[in-house]
């Protein structure tokens, strides 16, 4: 394995930075934030591209900044598994910015110049910035130092309409999630500085040998505790709490930045610093599993009993990230291939499924399940992505979900747990059925007004633009999937 | 000239101090300028000093050339160098915040004398920390507790009087308490130099004297730093007090106690003895330290006014700082010295950035703060700056700190206090966030807020910057203290 | 027994006078009395640190000339300064009390703490 020096990914997180600086002085000029906003985050996926080439043949890019303490550096790495990550998140924020002016503009048009949604694109700058720099960090020390910084950050976007249920579930969020990174991430990554001295990412593990078993069942528990990021449940409680936000924050910071920040994080921690060999011999692996699909049932149990629609995709992307959970649980090559692979699906998948949900609620104003029949006639565009990006999260071919479950099923055919090719497959049915009533009211039931003419009436280009693009990336992903699977090869390929 | 550097540093503010009431008849501005130039010139002087330690040992200047120990002698060496040097800087920052704070908050007349106190309070300060006598220490323990309790008595607010003299109260009885703890050292070794006492005293400490010395010592320099249960004086006196002696005190005093006391602790009795001897003493302290740290964040949750929840906010600092001492290992120790360096720049952060807003405004109260962060954007900031540096985010000084306490606990083999931390930095956010929360994310009402002058704002922004820069430079205090600790554990 | 107190008769004396003093710092609600108890918990430091000095057989400590044994005048110059420093706590004592009586028109301090209660 090739290691090289490389200012580049410093250079991917500084672009976010910079364009923040350069929102906040030119107050008032919409059209210049939008530009900036635009052409950061192109110039961040270039960046990001241009990396590829040299991870794909298995390479390694690093970059130190600057030892805080001894044994506390913030260096930054560019690995398979964090290209994964990044790729994702700089081509979606891509997409997303485009989704995101559309929204403000229709949604909030007496600000739209008003430095409140200058502040609004700062923040989401911000969080753009710590996503990659939390995909690119060297170490637990920089992980965690950007991991926070997300939370912090997108705590303005998610109370952005200050209302006071807004406010609510912010604190409730904030909370949820700096708490227990403070209680438990905190004290999980001492603990494993304190035994082995270090906290740089090893591909199989730092801390094996290096402390009493008791002490690594204690930290295991405080890390998978701490990165509630995840979603795993308990501590799930902060997502559905962060639906009060406006839309894009909740499709690309909560179907894909700050969630998938959390699942990467886990995957780190297992791989990285605990590695395959130490969890099998611990037997750590299975609880995690077992948790994990605890949660991928319960939760879209729950997702069946809501009727507003964010909060039922809220608690879908917990069950879904508990498939990645899963999948790296399970400590095989195909089970952390599909684990890998689901992480970039589902990103794909959901952020179409909010995407449409914000557009519904920018043309209508709905936000209740029960209120969108016929809405499949109004909106055909919307709609039909919304399918696709359903029929992902149930996993039918030829939608990318298929593959990602595939392979999560042979993880776990080869770990001989059949009992958990039973939890994928009844996660399927429920997943079916809780969009597949969605699909069916909004084509198949009539507009509640009978009399009333149906016409089309879409949401504004930009957002429309932006659910095309998701959901023909989702079919496109079953079809050819080869980056994303050769880099979720490298990484098992390196354990 | 430099050979009596160390000496300078204390008589030069001192003669100053006398002098400002006087000049300020003139023109009141003349005593705040010959303030900030007697600070200046201490903070330049401790610089120098350190500088000189860190390249050739521990300076020992005898007054008078008089030769210890019958003579006083002054030792600057890495611990009494870096404590100096924070307090002279903070020190020249509260100076330049307090010019047009307390025109605002002090009746004009009494500027001058203001003044005067004032600088006879840091002249008290400083001699604690270079000092190596223990009776030139309750000397100067007297001279910053008195200035003190005046600097208190002077808030704007009606209570401040009468928070003043519950603290001269109980102050007086903690010092007397000291007294008499250097009255028994001094019967049962014949010396009042520090030194010579750690030398006199290992063989004495089965002589029920020495043990009550320490006893008095421990209570008299607990109710100085206001140790839990004998802080019942600072919520008060922090709150009434003007916010440019609020901050002062908030950052320096209590830290310059600590510091004498974690002086008595390793030069005068020496670290053997608690080891092996008097073991149950620091498992004592640690359950006081691991209760202050506790209880002084569950208190600050309930308070309304934003002072006195700054003041308990100290109280659980202290108990950080003592319980880094009250390990009795070199890392536990280094977190405890550098949670002084932290703390003293977050508090005065802190205290500075409340300064601002009660500006002309006099606001205290937490509710009233609705929609402050964008009127006053900066100082808000730099609260949150502070705040999050309280918290222990990472970047921020106050992470450093409790990285090393949590080490030093480990040594220990004491990983229950690891919980006690970490319990204690999310209490903090819990009350940190409420005040955030309503700052930045509340509407305010549409109130004109008067303009913060910048001698006020600059200083606040310079200290809360520097919480975030020697969080990320953390080697620099590092190193300091890790030098310091070698020389205190001997 | 007997010989053990009236040989330590100094120290019996000062905890006497230091109890004495601190009693009237907490029970006493009148500030005026608190700071006399105060002052007399101060003077009984004073008195031991004074009496530790004797020297037995000891006379002035002015050199005159000739050897001669010396009681011992460290303690003195101490407690000169504590004595200072006695004085001035309680005359900031006492200044802070004009300035009380003048916000509160009492200084009792019971009354003044229900006064507060009124005020916050």
């Amino acid at each position: 394995m090739d290691v090289v020096t490389s200012v580049k990914p410093l250079y991917a997180i500084l672009i976010s930075l910079v364009t923040v600086a350069l929102v906040l002085a030119r107050p008032n000029r919409p059209v210049l934030r939008e530009i900036f906003t635009v052409v950061s985050a192109l110039v961040t996926f270039a960046i990001v591209l241009s990396m590829l080439p040299w991870i794909l043949q298995g390479g390694i890019l690093k970059y130190h900044l600057i030892t805080v303490l001894p044994g506390l550096d913030i260096a930054l790495r560019v690995d398979a598994l964090g290209m994964v990550f990044a790729l994702t998140a700089s081509f979606l924020w891509l997409v997303t910015s485009f989704y995101t002016i559309g929204y403000m503009r229709s949604h909030y048009p007496e600000n739209y110049a008003g430095r409140s949604v200058d502040r609004f694109f700062a923040f989401f700058l911000i969080a753009m910035a710590s996503a990659i720099g939390t995909a690119f960090a060297g170490n637990l020390f920089t992980l965690y130092i950007f991991y926070e910084i997300l939370t912090l950050c997108t705590y303005p976007l998610v109370a952005y309409d200050k209302t006071p249920e807004a406010l609510y579930g912010a604190q409730k969020y904030l909370v949820h999630l700096l708490g227990t990174s403070l209680l438990f991430f905190l004290p999980a990554m001492f603990l494993t500085y304190y035994y082995t001295g270090t906290l740089d990412f090893s591909t199989s593990g730092i801390l094996a040998g290096n402390a009493p078993d008791g002490v690594l069942v204690i930290t295991f528990i405080l890390f998978i505790a701490g990165i509630a990021k995840a979603a795993l449940m308990p501590f799930h409680a902060w997502l559905p709490a962060a639906m009060v936000a406006p839309t894009p924050v909740s499709a690309l910071l909560h179907a894909v930045a700050v969630v998938k920040a959390g699942v990467f994080t886990i995957i780190r921690v297992v791989l990285f610093i605990f590695g395959v060999d130490l969890l099998k011999d611990l037997n750590l692996g299975y609880y995690l599993a077992y948790f994990a699909a605890f949660t991928i049932i319960a939760a879209s149990l729950i997702a069946l009993r809501q009727d507003n629609l964010k909060r039922r995709l809220a608690y879908s992307t917990i069950s879904q990230l508990s498939y990645t959970i899963l999948g790296v649980a399970l400590l095989t090559s195909s089970g952390i291939i599909g684990s890998v692979l689901h992480l970039v699906i589902h990103a794909f998948g959901k952020i179409t499924l909010f995407f449409a949900a914000g557009a519904i609620y920018v043309v209508t104003g709905k936000t209740e399940i029960s209120q969108m029949n016929g809405i499949g006639k109004k909106m055909p565009f919307t709609m039909a992505a919304f399918t696709i990006g359903a029929l992902s999260m149930i996993s039918i071919p030829p939608v990318a979900g298929f593959l990602s479950k595939w392979y999560l099923t042979m993880g776990a055919v080869e770990a001989d747990q059949l009992a958990l090719v039973a939890v994928l497959a009844i996660s399927s049915l429920l997943n079916a059925a809780y969009f597949l009533p969605i699909v069916y009211r909004a084509f198949l039931k009539p507009a509640v007004e009978p009399g009333e003419q149906v016409n089309i009436k879409e949401a504004p280009v930009f957002m429309v633009g932006a659910l095309m693009i998701t959901s023909v990336a989702v079919l496109c992903l079953f079809f050819a999937p080869s980056v994303f699977l050769d880099l979720a090869r490298m990484i098992v390929a390196a354990m | 000239m430099t050979e009596h550097l160390p000496v300078l540093v204390i008589i030069i503010p001192l003669v100053l101090a006398l002098i400002a009431p006087v000049a300020g008849r003139l023109n009141r501005i003349y005593s705040w300028a010959i303030a900030l130039l007697a600070t200046l010139f201490s903070f330049v002087g401790s610089v120098l000093l350190l500088h000189q330690v860190m390249y050739s040992g521990t300076i020992s200047y005898w007054m008078g050339g008089w030769e210890p120990p019958w003579g006083i002698e002054y030792v600057i060496d890495y611990f009494s160098g870096f404590v100096l040097v924070i307090v002279s800087f903070l020190a020249v920052a509260v100076t330049i915040f307090a010019r047009k704070s307390v025109a605002d908050e002090i009746d004009e007349k009494k500027i001058p004398a203001f003044y005067g106190v004032y600088l006879l309070f840091i002249v008290g300060l400083m001699g604690m920390i270079v000092t190596g006598d223990i009776f030139n220490l309750y000397v100067f323990l007297e001279i910053s507790s008195l200035t003190g309790y005046a600097l208190v008595a002077m808030g704007k607010r009606r209570k401040a009087p009468l928070a003043g003299f519950r603290y001269l109260v109980i102050g007086t009885v903690g010092a007397t308490f000291i007294l008499l703890g250097i009255g028994y050292l001094y019967i049962a070794t014949g010396t009042l130099n520090m030194a010579d006492l750690g030398a006199r005293l290992p063989g004495l400490f089965n002589s029920k004297l020495v043990i009550t010395a320490f006893a008095f010592f421990a209570i008299g320099f607990s109710i100085k730093i206001a140790l839990f249960p004998l802080h019942t004086w600072l919520p008060d006196a922090y709150t009434y007090a003007p916010s440019a002696v609020s901050a002062l005190m908030a950052s320096t005093g209590t830290k310059v106690g600590a510091y004498s006391f974690i002086r008595i602790i390793f030069t005068v009795f020496g670290v053997q003895v608690f080891l092996n001897q008097w073991v149950s003493v620091p498992y004592f302290f640690l359950i006081i330290a691991s209760v202050a740290m506790l209880v002084g964040s569950i208190l600050a949750i309930a308070q309304t006014n934003i002072k006195k929840m700054l003041a308990y906010s100290s109280v659980s600092q202290i108990g950080y700082i003592i319980l880094g001492v009250a390990l009795m290992n070199p890392i536990g120790l280094q977190g405890g010295l550098l949670h002084i360096f932290n703390h003293a720049l977050m508090k005065c952060a802190l205290f500075m950035s409340v300064g601002c807003i009660a500006y002309k405004t006099g606001i205290t109260n937490i509710a009233d703060l609705k929609g402050l962060g964008f009127k006053k954007p900066y100082s808000m900031v730099a609260f949150t700056a502070g705040a999050l540096s309280m918290i222990g985010i990472p970047l921020t000084v106050g992470f450093v700190s409790k990285w090393y306490l949590a080490m030093g606990s480990l040594e220990n083999g004491m990983w229950y206090l690891i919980p006690v931390i970490v319990i204690s930095s999310v209490l903090m956010l819990v009350y940190f966030w409420r005040v955030i929360d309503n700052i930045f994310f509340k509407a305010g009402d549409a109130v004109k807020m008067p303009a913060t002058p910048a001698s006020m704002l600059i200083p606040t922004v310079v200290v809360a910057a520097l919480c975030l820069v020697f969080g990320t430079l953390a080697f620099i205090p590092v190193n300091i203290t890790g030098k310091a600790v070698l020389l205190l554990f001997g | 027994m007997m010989e053990f107190i009236l040989a330590k008769y100094n120290y019996w004396i000062y905890v006497i006078i230091m109890m004495i003093g601190f009693y009237a710092v907490i029970a006493k609600s009148n500030l005026i009395k608190k700071i006399i108890g105060l002052s007399v918990f101060q003077t009984s430091v004073f008195l031991l640190f004074i009496s530790i000095g004797k020297v037995d057989g000891g006379t002035v400590p002015i050199y005159q000339g000739t050897e001669a044994v010396y009681i011992n005048p460290l303690p003195h110059v101490l407690i000169l300064t504590a004595i200072v420093v006695g004085v001035s706590v309680t005359a900031v004592a006492f200044a802070l009390v004009v300035n009380i009586y003048r916000e509160y028109g009492t200084i009792e301090e019971n009354a003044i703490l229900e006064m507060i209660k009124h005020d916050d």
